[in-house]
């Protein structure tokens, strides 16, 4: 299948009119040796052809509408209301680009600027941009904010140990250039108030953090901001919908990823990183933004703003590359909460809640497992394995099961552990399956 | 306004998406933990629907018509690739699960990688990177992990034309290293005098858009190439203007040593109203274990009774995770089944008709429009909006009037070193009657500039919106409703 339109007859008139004879004359300015290379790839195929392979290719995978997924850790298996999807395949919105021009793409802007509003109620925050990458890589932008808030006075940067490992990973890959010290998850134990002091621009927690768990954040951001350092708090957007919003104790930053919000896992992306903060911090942060303002008929409408901090403008003296957004991602998320709305978020979070407690006692119950959280926790927890969960997990595969993430390669500590998640999408049975296919492989 | 806002539009009570009732018992809610107040709209699902289909009809589109954006690649996104990302047993994968039930995946990925090997003439590609600026910030973060590897840290000089997109300079800023902007010559190449008198020991690398942004390419560029390999400094490729190149040239055979591509502009992906899209960057042997990671891999060939083995591996001097889990992998089915319909000869016929449309285009305005560096074009092209005698109006008035023509305008005022650019790239999925329907647009424009310029001044006249008032927009910052009820309670 070709999508080039061009008839024999039209070429012909087409190279006639740019005055040359043939297509190669075109490329004259590129250098003989070089050009038109014998490239080795397929033969072209009909869409009926590839689709069949991409059937086949699919099929090759164990996906989780064909097993009950208990895998969690960052990429979360969550029920999308058919609408969602129905919106995002309408054409004027996913093959417009970016809305340079505001007078022909206020469906875009508008749309953004209800994801902004939804995403600081969601958060408790006074202002969202237009989003990021993913998690890990707003988490990123969240310590470079930090860095230019103190502007590249303070060079110590303070993560948890509890936030998701790949998270960290990306923010000492993007930071890697720049003279600073990350510190503060050298151990499980570390405890980011330990490393505190005039140095420290951003200490990072997460919220409930990587295990399930449950903080009150507020006596680290008292301790934080009384050596002046701002405190990023990375939410899971589904348990704000039960749970207090980081800004109730003093978050600075709150960012996330938005997959659980009515995207696909689609093997881990894409997704969208959601970005809040304070108002006062709005001109440090990266990122597309989308204000109101009126046209020339005096009408509302919808435009981008703040551009002068951005790379096109400031080029070197920008303080980020990032010159997109993840624009239809940001559209399934304002579907998906416009779609379940405040009575559907808090259900949804309710049930992981409600199903997760159920699976961590049916499991802990199992001879020789054990739940390793103590306090509170939302829909993922920690269990002790009596056998490597490595091989429990093959186990679980024979019973058409996902299990759960193992903890040790991150987290010597946490050998024999695995991370376990729950959704609204995991029936009472799946669980109980769950519970006896992990006592069955104990004691095999 | 013409359609409300989602907050005004809700309605406290009405019933929307409803969830099962749990099937569990129901666990104690921890204390103090719980939040009083969720300012989400109340909607039912028929006015989620209307609301997001009228606003999907204020927008201009690819699907609705001409979308000439020049250095995005507007062309037509097959269906096909929407229907193909969307099966379950790729949409509904977990990125964490065992690679031996993900084999699938991991062969779309593979073969992705080593199509765009073949494509750019590289070694090793690697998939992770989100955009085209997530691609750069990589390749730039990989010279520097390179020359630092080799005892050079004191490297620390990035070249940059001063015709580049300026995500260039910005992302050598966030690398920590240092931007010199190099300029441009008559011709609109890099000016070579001044690349070499930037050639030092502290020459890390030039960042080269190959076709440039006035959609030229570099008439000398294996000189320009060879002096920074002379001088001890490795090139980047801004691929972002591929589809000039696809099956014409290989950047690998140019020596550039990495460079990123825009699945979203040459593989059809698509923009979704800006993102996601995807950048991954390919590079030669000297690069190959800076990857960022991890990337798919082969880890045992097929042999006569099994599959290949595929896996995911962390090159040994990575430069590390720049996203979590592996890339886009949405893009990466939507542009495996893009370069699987054209195939091998499929990829230069792209370049060709992009490079003939754009061409034919160039000729079809050249009377009406001032054209600098008027060469042969690649895929695209930079004229001036501006008109002798008729200062007030600006490249800017022209996008606006061609609204009232039902065209999206071309890419306003970039590059920075053309006065009033329009830069315009039709890409090679567009026909000739719409070519010619656009070139009737302009010249009618061109005349209307002189005749009655007070047209193309209050343009848009037949939009929805006329336009926006930017500086109230930055001036008065409203970046988020406040939905009625939140202001009464104010009060």
């Amino acid at each position: 299948m070709s999508y080039i339109p061009h008839t024999e007859a039209e070429r012909r008139q087409m190279l006639a009119a740019v005055g040359v004879e043939s297509m190669d004359e075109l490329f004259a300015d590129v250098p003989a040796s070089v050009r038109f290379p014998d490239l080795d790839l397929p033969k072209p195929a009909s869409e009926l052809e590839i689709m069949e392979e991409l059937q086949l290719l699919s099929e090759a995978n164990l996906n989780t509408r064909q097993a009950a997924c208990f895998l969690g850790a960052g990429a979360y298996n969550h029920y999308i209301p058919s609408v969602v999807d129905h919106i995002l395949r309408r054409n004027e919105f996913y093959t417009a680009y970016t809305p340079y021009q505001p007078e022909i793409s206020q469906g875009t802007l508008q749309a953004i600027f209800e994801y902004q509003s939804l995403m600081c109620f969601l958060t408790g925050m006074e202002v969202s941009n237009a989003s990021h990458y993913d998690g890990a890589t707003a988490l990123a932008e969240a310590a470079i904010l930090a860095l230019n808030v103190h502007q590249g006075k303070r060079d110590k940067l303070v993560l948890s140990p509890a936030i998701h490992p790949q998270y960290r990973e990306v923010v000492r890959t993007y930071l890697q250039g720049q003279s600073l010290e990350i510190v503060g998850d050298e151990s499980l134990g570390s405890r980011p108030e330990e490393y505190l002091d005039e140095r420290t621009s951003l200490v990072a927690v997460q919220y409930p953090d990587f295990f399930g768990n449950l903080h009150d954040y507020g006596s680290l951001v008292v301790a934080a901001h009384a050596v002046g350092a701002l405190v990023c708090v990375v939410a899971n957007p589904i348990a704000l919908g039960l749970l207090q919003p980081p800004s109730e104790f003093g978050a600075d930053v709150v960012v996330g990823d938005g997959q659980p919000l009515g995207i696909p896992l689609s093997f881990g992306g894409p997704t969208i990183g959601f970005f809040t903060t304070r108002e006062q911090f709005v001109r440090k942060m990266a990122g597309r933004l989308v204000g109101e303002t009126v046209d020339s008929r005096g009408q509302r409408g919808y435009v981008l703003t703040l551009t002068p901090r951005e790379q096109h403008i400031r080029r070197g003296r920008a303080t980020s590359n990032i010159c997109t957004n993840q624009g239809l991602m940001a559209l399934a998320v304002t579907a998906y909460l416009s779609a379940v709305g405040k009575h559907g978020l808090r259900q949804v979070a309710e049930l992981c809640y409600h199903k997760a407690h159920y699976a961590a006692e049916r499991i802990a119950a199992v001879e020789g497992y054990g739940l390793w959280n103590r306090g509170p926790f939302f829909h993922e927890f920690v269990i002790r394995c009596p056998i490597p969960p490595a091989e429990l997990n093959q186990h679980l595969l024979d019973h058409d099961i996902l299990g759960g993430y193992d903890l040790g390669p991150e987290y010597p500590e946490l050998k024999g552990h695995m991370l376990l998640a729950v959704t609204e999408l995991n029936h009472k049975e799946d669980i109980d399956d769950l519970a006896d296919a992990l006592r069955e492989a104990a004691h095999a | 306004m013409l359609e409300p806002l989602i907050y005004e539009l809700s309605t406290p009570g009405r019933p929307g998406h409803r969830f099962p009732d749990p099937d569990v018992p129901l666990a104690d809610l921890p204390e103090g933990m719980i939040r009083q107040d969720l300012m989400l709209p109340e909607l039912s699902e028929l006015e989620v629907v209307r609301h997001f289909v009228r606003l999907s009809q204020l927008n201009h589109a690819i699907d609705t018509g001409f979308y000439p954006l020049g250095s995005c690649s507007m062309k037509y996104n097959p269906k096909v690739n929407e229907d193909a990302a969307r099966l379950p047993g790729f949409a509904h994968s977990h990125p964490l699960q065992d690679p031996s039930t993900q084999q699938g995946s991991l062969a779309v990925m593979y073969s992705l990688q080593d199509w765009l090997k073949e494509v750019g003439g590289f070694a090793g590609i690697s998939l992770q990177p989100a955009a085209g600026a997530h691609g750069e910030l990589s390749g730039i973060l990989m010279i520097r992990a390179y020359h630092r590897d080799r005892g050079q840290p004191q490297r620390n000089k990035i070249l940059v034309p001063d015709s580049a997109h300026g995500t260039n300079p910005a992302t050598t800023t966030m690398s920590g290293l240092r931007v010199v902007e190099l300029p441009s010559d008559a011709r609109g190449n890099v000016d070579l005098e001044a690349l070499r008198a930037e050639c030092d020991e502290t020459l890390a690398g030039l960042m080269l858009t190959n076709p440039n942004t006035l959609g030229l390419f570099e008439e000398r560029v294996q000189e320009v190439v060879r002096l920074v390999h002379d001088n001890g400094g490795l090139v980047y490729g801004d691929g972002a203007n591929m589809n000039a190149l696809l099956g014409v040239v290989r950047p690998g055979d140019l020596g550039f040593d990495v460079l990123h591509f825009n699945l979203h502009k040459t593989f059809s992906t698509p923009h979704g109203g800006g993102g996601p899209g995807a950048g991954p960057v390919g590079v030669r042997d000297l690069l190959v274990d800076y990857l960022p990671g991890p990337v798919a891999a082969e880890l045992e060939p097929e042999s006569e009774a099994l599959p290949p083995l595929y896996g995911l591996v962390m090159p040994t001097k990575s430069i590390g995770r720049v996203k979590a889990f592996h890339g886009h992998f949405g893009m990466h089915v939507r542009a495996y089944a893009f370069i699987r319909s054209h195939g091998k000869p499929g990829m230069r016929a792209i370049a060709e008709h992009a490079v003939l449309n754009a061409n034919y285009l160039l000729a079809g305005l050249r009377q009406s429009y001032r054209v600098p560096f008027d060469r042969r074009c690649m895929h695209e092209f930079v004229a001036e909006g501006r008109f002798e005698g008729v200062p007030e109006i600006h490249a800017l008035d022209v996008s606006k009037r061609l609204m009232d023509y039902g065209f999206h305008p071309p890419t306003n005022y970039f590059p920075l070193i053309v006065r009033e650019a329009l830069m315009i790239e039709p890409t090679e999925t567009e026909s000739k009657p719409t070519l010619d329907a656009f070139i009737e647009a302009m010249k009618a424009i061109a005349e209307e500039a002189h005749s009655e310029p007070e047209l193309l001044k209050g343009a848009p006249h037949g939009t929805p919106f006329g336009r926006l008032d930017e500086v109230q927009a930055a001036k008065q910052l409203v970046l988020c409703c406040r939905p009625a009820e939140l202001e009464r309670a104010a009060l």
